[in-house]
């Protein structure tokens, strides 16, 4: 099996944008080939992570549209949907083709165009992924939110400022990072008087609604070599589903989807939780964050929250710096895109591209959470040797 | 009306139902759970709803015991006046969500059923 190593890396600006998706997917496809000094023409397979873009702007078959916008034709393409993960899908869909010697050159390009719609109508596109039995309540994604939150507060006796940290921290980062859609610092008193949302959740414990693309170019190890020194490697992948209809499963806090493909990434790379140096989780809402750093073996279940306390999720002092990047959180959750721009943050960090965000890291992780935990794909990269 | 659950031969209870349940099996019976009361695990206000949702929605997740079998369901409450471990009873009501205001086509699927509401 060929090991797959990823030479370039783009994202556009986070945020409210003018442009629709095919724009934004050609303008993070064009950066990314030149972030990799490589020819359209090379790219053999071209995926596109995107979830909603027929029912957000009423444009489909956006995966050809952008072959043909970056001279890529006659690759091959395809769309990959997992909603909220479908960026950590063409990531694991990228590595298969090339690993399997399917490929020898794959660019993976993820977007969403979303603020042209009400946040209504947002919530409703993405609650739609929801059991007929859920939907009809009326639940959307931050109730999830709050249902959990509320359950874990109670049942690990956790104060509610460590969730507010979490927003914090993230918003921190944030600062750095040129292309974040909020570049704004908040104290956590802030947070905790911002309006209420899904009690007891407020308004800045959820990501924002976001326009933009990332991008990642993969190729075999081999093929890396001959463009650049300075390259990350998939160490490990893997995905995992939980149950579609939340409320059943046996307990609110373990998202199973996240146990899963994140012992199968780590079975796969020979790493362990101990070994990571970086990780971009998925904080979609400040809960999860939690939720991800507990499941993925980084803290016992129930005791995310005193890490968060400690500081040891903090960029420039802990011992697991979470979302460099800003996260979801401040960064923005362009659906399709945030799995890649995961991706791209940690091959930035693994590259030593990071800038004002570097930390000192040879190995570091991705989660994308998909739903409320539905579908998650968790991602080890390792700095070429 | 009825908030129909599925039985499945090892004796668990889902709800909704599935085709297929634990081990790959087909439901045996149902179970009415209007029938039951629930306690609650969890529940939030929800202050941004999507179009056709009532604003705020106080949302529950509750845990029926049926014949010492438990089963999890998520529903509407009938109010904000909760907390974890009440006890609720459902409410039926002709219609949750306005059908059509949303993003699901309104014939693919019902919009009644039930509010829990403390007993």
């Amino acid at each position: 099996m060929e090991r797959v190593a990823i030479i370039g890396a783009s994202m556009t600006q986070f945020g409210k944008r003018e442009g629709w998706i095919q724009d934004l997917l050609a303008e993070a496809g064009i950066e990314c080939l030149e972030d990799a000094g490589v020819d359209a023409s090379a790219v053999e397979h071209l995926y596109v992570s995107n979830m909603a873009s027929g029912e957000f702007e009423g444009q489909t078959g956006v995966p050809n549209a952008l072959a043909h916008d970056l001279d890529a034709v006659p690759a091959y393409t395809q769309r990959v949907d997992q909603t909220s993960s479908s960026g950590g899908a063409g990531i694991y869909a990228a590595w298969q083709s090339i690993a399997s010697g399917t490929s020898d050159m794959t660019l993976l390009v993820g977007g969403e165009k979303m603020t042209h719609r009400t946040t209504g109508e947002a919530t409703d596109v993405i609650a739609s992924l929801t059991h007929p039995a859920e939907y009809k309540t009326g639940v959307t994604l931050p109730s999830f939110a709050g249902l959990t939150a509320r359950h874990y507060l109670d049942r690990f006796d956790a104060p509610r400022e460590s969730l507010g940290k979490v927003a914090v921290k993230n918003h921190k980062n944030g600062l750095d990072n040129p292309k974040a859609q909020f570049r704004k610092e908040v104290d956590l008193e802030t947070v905790l008087e911002s309006p209420i949302v899904a009690d007891p959740l407020r308004l800045y414990d959820f990501c924002p609604i976001t326009d933009g693309s990332a991008a990642l170019l993969f190729c075999p190890e081999e093929v890396a070599k001959e463009y650049t020194d300075e390259y990350a490697v998939i160490a490990g992948v893997d995905g995992a589903t939980d149950t579609h209809v939340v409320h059943e499963r046996e307990d609110p806090t373990v998202m199973g989807g996240v146990v899963e493909s994140g012992k199968g990434a780590y079975e796969m790379s020979g790493y362990g939780p101990e070994d990571i140096d970086v990780a971009e989780l998925h904080d979609m809402f400040t809960i999860l964050e939690f939720l991800q750093m507990e499941g993925l073996g980084f803290a016992e279940q129930g005791e995310a929250w005193k890490l968060v306390e400690e500081g040891y999720t903090e960029r420039d002092t802990g011992e697991l710096p979470v979302n460099t990047s800003g996260g979801l959180k401040s960064k923005g959750h362009p659906l399709g895109a945030s799995g890649v721009a995961q991706g791209v943050e940690i091959y930035e960090q693994l590259v030593g591209e990071a800038g004002p965000r570097q930390v000192d890291a040879d190995v570091g992780l991705t989660c994308n959470v998909g739903g409320f935990g539905n579908c998650v794909i968790t991602t080890i990269m390792e700095a070429a040797q | 009306m009825t908030m129909e659950a599925y039985k499945y031969e090892d004796g668990s209870i889902s709800y909704p139902g599935h085709p297929r349940g634990p081990g790959g099996t087909e439901p045996v019976d149902t179970v009415d759970l209007s029938e039951y009361t629930a306690e609650v695990i969890t529940w939030t206000t929800s202050m941004a709803t999507p179009p056709g949702v009532r604003e705020p929605n106080s949302l529950a997740i509750v845990e029926f015991d049926v014949e010492g079998e438990t089963v999890r369901a998520i529903g509407q409450l009938t109010t904000d006046e909760v907390d974890i471990g009440d006890a609720v009873e459902p409410v039926y009501v002709e219609e949750l969500r306005e059908p059509g205001a949303g993003i699901r086509e309104p014939e693919s699927q019902d919009w009644d059923g039930y509010r829990f509401e403390p007993v």
